[in-house]
């Protein structure tokens, strides 16, 4: 345990001195996308790794984004209050979302369903109010005057994104890490099992998968303000809508959902994929990223569906499964 | 302890259940018997809140529990096992009793709630080692789990569905004699369904009889047992039965089984 979190400890020191030693903004640039895509993709497999499969992640992206820029420029509200809103937004839209469909035990596909139709229509609400948010051309937070970029939350340097992305994405896998520990991991891989059976257990059904979801949309709206700050530029393609949704769900399933950097393994692979594909084929590549996603996606969930990284730690941890020793011990003892 | 009065569950036009009342004092085991589709699960899914009844009250400690949420039934005082075993796949033989410790009875703390799965455990029988997987577990295996399950969340009154279904006789007596022993070592109310009469009579206190929804006998096991209604419908069935076990008892052995 204590080897780990050492490894952990160097690991992170690591990181951190990566923009100290490395200065390449190019780079750099691709490193902080890596980071804020990979906290966007853990949040949407906290809920994900339950069998809580969510279209609507791409809405709480957008609304983490749109609402905090709204603020800012409209009202002069800083980040600083207007990313907490935000993230409130989110959570309250995904109370009204999650609530009745927990109640009334929507589940699977219908609730895949319920979420699809939130990304579309926060993708609509954004596109229907150009006035206000630019609609499908985009938005820009206006640019803080010299001196003001801590209030507005806008900084020139990446080496200071490139931080602040880190510190996100560390809070994200701590938080990953507390609900794996917790019992309520416990409950949740229940609750995907039977449902009946975990309230048969005492588990309050609805409470446990609304916690777990607020959870997850409170993280993913702040990732959309986070990329909506760095990038100073959003758009409803880039940060809201089903395109997103699909984007985060191929991400994490390709890097593993039930594994803590599995999301982050996938963000490293589809970043990687699309700038190696906008940089090798330019405009003639358009759109390549999503047909190689789409094609690739089919295939993880066919052949590996616990993704890339859970599959290489089952490898490295037990090369050869015993055959099943522990059954030849509780059978005799169940049968006793 | 548990007061029923006039509960009726109606699927559509149908009536599962109509108008039974019963009682049950605290420290006895009520048996409940009836042929297929009598309606003695339906009446264990509304005392535990899996199904809301159509009408009726649910008396439990003096409070009225008709209707309520499951767990909060459960946090209440009542386990319950299923008929046929749901246990969880995805979590080790301890974690699934330490979650029905942990939520059974009210989150304490994890300590209380490994505590308590250790005792169901060693209750039951099965092994209380961290990390041994349900995979391993056979029919009567599958069954103390449940069982385990239930008791982890610190019943008064334990609703036992059918445990006996799909064991041996050796496995079902030890099961009876279980049941028993959590009556007289816990101190839990027991009300225990069966379809397998024999084994049931020996051990319960009193029985009830349903069919068709409807109560036809209650009283003591001896008392029951000739009632001329209970032969009828019930024990026409059961001969059936145990031929059917003879019948699979015999085909086991000439397999070498």
């Amino acid at each position: 345990m204590n080897r780990q979190l050492a490894g952990w400890i160097i690991a992170l020191i690591v990181l951190v001195a990566v923009p100290f030693v490395h200065r390449d903004p190019y780079h750099l640039h691709i490193l902080v996308l890596i980071l804020i895509w990979s906290f966007a993709y853990t949040s949407w497999s906290i809920m994900g790794r339950f069998g809580l499969v969510s279209l609507g992640h791409g809405g709480f992206m957008g609304i983490g984004a749109y609402v905090t820029a709204l603020l800012w420029n409209h009202l002069g509200i800083t980040p600083w209050i207007g990313i907490p809103v935000s993230m409130a937004t989110a959570g309250v839209l995904a109370l009204i979302v999650a609530y009745p469909c927990f109640r009334f035990r929507i589940t699977g596909h219908y609730f895949v369903l319920v979420t699809l139709a939130l990304s579309g229509i926060v993708l609509q609400v954004i596109t229907a109010t150009r006035d206000y948010t630019g609609g499908s051309l985009g938005y820009t937070p206006q640019r803080a005057p010299s001196g003001k970029g801590l209030i507005a939350l806008q900084f020139d340097d990446k080496t200071t994104w490139y931080l602040i992305a880190l510190a996100v994405w560390v809070v994200g896998l701590v938080v990953w890490r507390a609900i794996d520990r917790s019992m309520s991991r416990h409950a949740m891989e229940a609750i995907s099992e039977d449902e009946d059976a975990a309230a048969a257990a005492g588990v309050n059904v609805t409470a446990e998968k609304l916690k777990i979801t607020m959870i997850s949309a409170l993280m993913t709206a702040l990732a959309g303000a986070l990329y909506c700050q760095y990038q100073m530029f959003i758009s409803p393609d880039t940060v809201s809508g089903i395109a997103v949704s699909l984007q985060m769900v191929f991400a994490a399933i390709v890097g593993g959902v039930y594994v803590a950097l599995g999301p982050t393994v996938g963000a490293v692979i589809t970043i990687l994929l699309a700038e190696v594909l906008r940089i090798g084929f330019g405009t003639k590549a358009v759109g390549w990223d999503n047909l190689v996603y789409g094609v690739l996606l089919v295939l993880f969930i066919i052949f590996l569906p616990k993704g890339i990284l859970g599959s290489l730690i089952d490898l490295v941890r037990s090369p050869r499964k015993p055959p099943r020793g522990h059954e030849q011990q509780a059978v005799p003892i169940a049968r006793r | 302890m548990l007061a029923v009065e006039g509960l009726v569950k109606r699927f559509g036009g149908f009536r599962a259940v109509n108008n039974v009342s019963f009682r049950v004092e605290k420290g006895e085991i009520l048996g409940l018997i009836g042929p297929n589709g009598s309606g003695k699960s339906t009446i264990f899914n509304m005392l535990s809140g899996t199904l809301p009844p159509t009408s009726g009250s649910i008396l439990f400690d003096g409070h009225e529990i008709a209707g309520l949420a499951p767990h909060r039934i459960i946090n209440g005082g009542i386990g319950r096992t299923f008929q046929i075993p749901r246990p969880f796949h995805r979590l080790s033989i301890f974690d699934n009793v330490s979650l029905a410790g942990f939520y059974g009875q009210g989150r304490h703390s994890r300590a209380k709630a490994e505590e308590a799965a250790e005792h169901a455990l060693a209750m039951v029988g099965l092994p209380t080692d961290r990390h041994a997987s349900v995979e391993g577990l056979g029919a009567a295996g599958l069954k103390k789990l449940e069982l385990a399950k239930a008791l982890a969340t610190g019943p008064k009154l334990l609703l036992a569905d059918e445990s006996l279904g799909g064991l041996d006789e050796a496995e079902m007596d030890q099961a009876a004699d279980m049941l028993r022993r959590i009556r007289d070592e816990l101190g839990i109310t027991i009300i225990w369904v069966e379809h397998i009469m024999g084994v049931l009579m020996r051990v319960v206190d009193r029985v009830m009889v349903l069919d068709h929804g409807e109560k036809i006998a209650e009283g003591l096991p001896a008392d029951v047992a000739g009632d001329r209604r209970v032969i009828e419908v019930y024990l026409g069935t059961d001969a059936d039965a145990s031929l059917a076990a003879a019948a699979a008892a015999q085909a086991r052995r000439r397999i070498g089984a």
